[in-house]
């Protein structure tokens, strides 16, 4: 029950928000604020309650579930489950939703009530997309998340809101029906193979396919997936997205969003389609790679500051694609501690380039430069995360780096580590010109703004403590995302099992056992 | 025909009955509110009687009428539509020039053509019906007579569609020369025991019937009335023209490809398919290049046409179920838009233009959000009716491994969000933050939606029912697929 409770809250506050904003915007501010804070308050406890250690019931190998009938005729369940992944994704959910209610409490100043009904919905949105088991329900999830997302955009962004808004609809709409197709061709081969009728997730996973067709249905779930997450080439939206979005939007968009694509590919696309994924690999890790360095490069050559750190993001879960495919232990603690990690750290970037331009109203470097003469807090936050972007170790993204390179390596994959480690290479320039392009130098604009507020400071510190200790101790997240991971390897060499299209030792590789 | 007979056509009865009543009450006494009621009585009492007549179900009353769990299915869809055009009707012929009265006459008489059309399994109740809703529909097009847009569009619908009646006509002659009946059933039963029956007479009467079938349905190439029609005639006129037409003609295409069997001919299968492929594309792109709301519509009503065709082709009882779904979320839809945008207009003119809608949020948020999520629907998002419809279609696209259809439907779809998210986009921009933007300007002619009680009403409702399929559609699926396997529709 307690999963109904996480979605319910949120959509009910967004509604209350709404309300109350007619009246007071505060109050639809207080209103959000409470109800993320109480969904963030039942994660924990969920978390704590399992002792850290996220042991799986027998029936059914998930920690908490709901299972409800929705549309029997179709035989679609109203199917909500956790387990660790999902745990951690979703307290990644809520604290970057507290987050980013904080960062839009002084730049969102019109329609408050009905912008927060947008952040609530999309948090619940997301929520749904990491809960979901039934396949429908995921897809239904997967799609609520848009209007929301779309309307933030298009309505609180900056200068190029609607083209933006429009082109990331439209990319993410198209893919998820090519998805949509993709489940739907599952769903009837099982129903032809066995009577039933079901997009219950661990039904299909023993659906036998010919290896050309598993191939043509993990692509339509991989094209979705990887449009979201985002992959080169599939990455245009996302610049103009981030950029054009107001701060809030820029943080779930990066923090929360792109690991919606990321989590698709851990739960769905591997396990249920092992062999045709495995066959893919080269080619996804490959573009995994170019995504890395591409994603850097750009970067580099970006003068908006907001707009480099959207780039940042194409490199950052270029690393995490890189790991969910190489499928092995190392990779997947790696992409997954990746995935918390870069929510973490480019939802603080997003947020101390929203306080610059709160200040200054620019985020262009020509304009800027020096700040750090002004406003030393806010530049040595923004140090701070620029270091954790680049993979200072002792900070959250070197330990996901340097996990996912192990793992790559392990896999057999040389070229393609080295690539990477270029790509890490890379990430320091970026991150260096991040820095010094807007906070060091001569203060030769005569910048003289207020530094950061104490409630600004506050939303920071956080941030800062969960950075350093993934980059410390990162083993509580290991610990909790454990089982989960057995599970879905157990999964995936099941389900190539099923289908015996693959010889003994990819089916080792699968299960993650070394040889 | 006897005592039985007669009660097995109740619905249509008192349709017809209730027309009568309410001109004989004009001719009475002139008076908005009596002619309003007692068209709500009536439509109300059918609505009722509907009840009473299923049990008679399924029954043959003489050649021409079937009543059957899908006809009196149909038959509530109509009079519930009709219901609604009548509720929004009240408010805005009210703020015209001119006596309104007469509207509610002509819309019961539309209403009985339209519930004639889905009980019929005969040409000549096909003909019948569809000719009473065709006159119907000529004087309710023109009915606002001052005014240039209408009286064009209801010449250019008389025009149109009694050439295309001709068609019609001729290609069920052709038919009826070659097998010398005009049931739908006997059709049948002679096009099996003969199956190569001269071919080419018979499908040249096909293609003449898929004709009449394509002008009324606005299928491409069938479809150049549409927009101007839909621009030209009263806002709820154009919801009935959307729906009720559309709906009862779809209805009766289900029924007479698959009793009289036509469907098998594979040139029939294939001509379906370039006409939903056709209407697919070029209704959703002409749309995008539209800039009056009312066009906009119109040409997505062609690609949502051509989405229910994919489901029909896809034959089979899913099939009819998820024509019958996705027309019940169409109908909702579209009568809400179309609803919108009739408490939008004033005494002058329509409210069509996308500037009349710019910064609506922030005026009327209620009537924005219904709009809004209208408009979601029709581009098929969850939460609302249209997504559940979509899928539904998809999935029996996918189930007859239709892909070609399917990923059309898909690819077009996409494209329709363009248009969608321009009107959405439009209603809530004007935010005043900063970056430039100009306050919102009031449109000069100033339209202040005048929501009389009756149109909030419907609107609500509608807004309700959308949601409520679009989250819990299982009971809106039982009611369908009992329908359906009750009904020899197939």
């Amino acid at each position: 029950m307690i999963l109904i409770w996480l979605i319910a809250i949120l959509l009910i506050a967004g509604v209350l928000a709404w309300f109350a904003g007619r009246f007071s915007a505060l109050a639809a501010r207080w209103i959000s604020l409470i109800a993320v804070s109480i969904d963030f308050v039942l994660a924990l406890r969920l978390w704590a309650s399992y002792g850290g250690e996220m042991h799986l019931a027998p029936q059914g190998g998930w920690v908490e579930q709901v299972n409800w009938s929705w549309i029997p005729q179709l035989g679609i369940r109203f199917h909500l489950a956790l387990d660790g992944l999902s745990l951690l994704l979703l307290a990644l959910t809520f604290l970057l939703g507290i987050i980013s209610v904080l960062a839009s409490w002084r730049e969102i100043q019109e329609g408050v009530g009905f912008f927060h009904l947008n952040l609530m919905w999309i948090l619940a949105g997301i929520s749904g997309v990491f809960l979901a088991v039934d396949l429908f329900l995921f897809y239904f999830a997967w799609e609520l998340m848009l209007i929301p997302m779309f309307f933030l955009i298009a309505i609180w962004g900056h200068e190029r809101r609607i083209y933006a808004a429009i082109k990331f609809f439209i990319f993410t709409q198209l893919s998820g029906l090519l998805m949509l197709i993709a489940i739907l061709a599952l769903y009837f081969i099982h129903h032809a193979q066995t009577g039933v009728y079901t997009f219950e997730y661990e039904d299909l996973l023993g659906t036998r396919l010919s290896p050309h067709t598993a191939l043509l249905l993990m692509l339509g779930f991989f094209v979705a997936f990887a449009v979201k997450l985002p992959m080169f080439p599939l990455h245009t939206w996302l610049p103009d997205a981030h950029t054009e979005a107001p701060t809030a939007g820029s943080i779930v968009l990066a923090g929360l969003l792109l690991k919606t694509g990321a989590y698709g590919m851990i739960r769905f696309v591997v396990p249920l389609f092992p062999d045709a994924a495995h066959q893919f690999a080269p080619i996804a890790m490959l573009l995994a790679v170019i995504g890395i360095i591409y994603g850097s490069v750009l970067a580099f050559g970006q003068t908006d500051l907001k707009r480099l750190v959207a780039y940042t993001s194409v490199s950052h879960l270029g690393f995490v694609l890189l790991g969910i495919f190489a499928w092995n232990t190392w990779a997947l603690d790696g992409a997954v501690i990746g995935m918390i990690a870069h929510g973490i750290s480019t939802g603080a970037l997003f947020m101390i380039v929203g306080q610059v331009q709160e200040r200054t109203h620019t985020r262009e470097m020509g304009r800027l430069s020096g700040l750090w003469s002004t406003i030393p807090r806010l530049s040595g936050a923004a140090m701070f995360f620029a270091m954790g972007s680049m993979g200072l170790p002792g900070l959250g993204d070197f330990v996901a780096e340097f996990l996912v390179l192990i793992g790559t390596y392990e896999a057999h994959l040389i070229g393609l580590t080295i690539a990477a480690t270029v790509g890490i290479l890379l990430s320091t320039l970026y991150a260096l010109r991040f820095v010094q392009g807007g906070f060091h130098g001569p203060n030769s604009n005569q910048w003289s703004v207020k530094d950061l507020a104490p409630r600004e400071v506050l939303e920071l510190i956080p941030m800062v403590v969960i950075l350093i200790w993934l980059g410390v101790y990162p083993q509580p997240i290991f610990n909790t995302f454990k089982a989960a991971r057995i599970k879905l390897q157990g999964y995936a060499a099941q389900t190539a099992q099923v289908r015996g299209t693959l010889e003994q030792s990819s089916l080792l590789h699968l299960t993650g056992v070394r040889r | 025909m006897n005592v039985s007979d007669l009660f097995a056509i109740l619905p249509l009865l008192i349709l017809g009955g209730a027309s009568v009543v309410v001109m004989v009450g004009i001719a009475i006494r002139r008076s908005h509110a009596l002619a309003f009621a007692l068209t709500l009585i009536g439509l109300a009492a059918a609505f009722a009687s509907l009840w009473t007549v299923a049990p008679e179900a399924p029954r043959r009353v003489t050649a021409l009428l079937v009543i059957d769990q899908y006809a009196l299915f149909y038959m509530g869809l109509i009079i519930a539509a009709t219901f609604v055009v009548a509720l929004l009707s009240h408010g805005y012929f009210a703020r015209h020039e001119g006596d309104p009265e007469e509207v509610y006459v002509l819309l019961l008489i539309a209403a009985l053509g339209s519930a004639v059309l889905v009980a019929s399994s005969h040409f000549v109740s096909f003909f019948l019906g569809l000719e009473i809703l065709s006159v119907a529909l000529y004087a309710l097009n023109a009915y606002l007579h001052t005014r240039r847009l209408p009286v064009e569009a209801g010449i250019k619908y008389l025009i149109l569609a009694a050439s295309s009646a001709a068609f019609l006509l001729f290609g069920m002659a052709l038919i009826y020369a070659e097998l010398g009946t005009m049931d739908f059933l006997r059709i049948r039963a002679m096009l099996s025991a003969a199956p190569d029956a001269s071919h080419a007479v018979l499908l040249a009467g096909t293609a003449l019937i898929i004709t009449g079938f394509g002008f009324k349905l606005a299928l491409v190439p069938f479809h150049l009335w549409t927009p101007d029609i839909y621009e030209g005639a009263p806002a709820p006129i154009t919801a009935f023209v959307a729906t009720v037409s559309k709906g009862a003609m779809f209805a009766l295409l289900l029924r007479y490809f698959y009793w009289s069997g036509s469907r098998q001919f594979t040139p029939v299968f294939v001509v379906f398919t370039i006409i939903a492929i056709a209407s697919m594309i070029a209704g959703n792109f002409l749309a995008m290049m539209q800039s009056n709301v009312k066009r906009i519509l119109a040409y997505s009503s062609i690609a949502h046409m051509g989405y229910v065709l994919v489901a029909f082709e896809a034959g089979g009882r899913l099939a009819a179920q998820a024509v019958t779904f996705y027309l019940v979320a169409y109908f909702i839809t579209t009568l809400g838009a179309f609803g919108v945008i009739t408490v939008m207009s004033n005494g002058e003119r329509d409210a069509d233009s996308i500037e009349d809608y710019r910064g609506l949020f922030w005026r009327r948020p209620a009537l924005a959000t219904v709009f809004t999520a209208m408009l979601l629907s029709l581009a098929g998002i969850p939460l609302t009716a249209g997504f559940v419809a979509k899928y539904y279609i998809i999935f029996a696209g996918a189930s007859s491994a239709m892909w070609l259809l399917v990923f059309v439907l898909i690819g077009s779809s996409v494209f329709g969000l363009f248009y969608y998210l321009r009107v959405i986009v439009a209603m809530y921009s004007g935010l005043s933050h900063g970056h430039g933007e100009p306050e919102a300007h009031s449109p000069a002619s100033s339209l202040v939606p005048a929501l009389s009680l009756t149109g909030g009403i419907a609107l609500a409702a509608l807004t309700i029912l959308l949601v409520w399929i679009g989250v819990y559609p299982a009971t809106l699926f039982q009611i369908i697929h009992s329908t359906i396997s009750n009904s020899s529709i197939l």
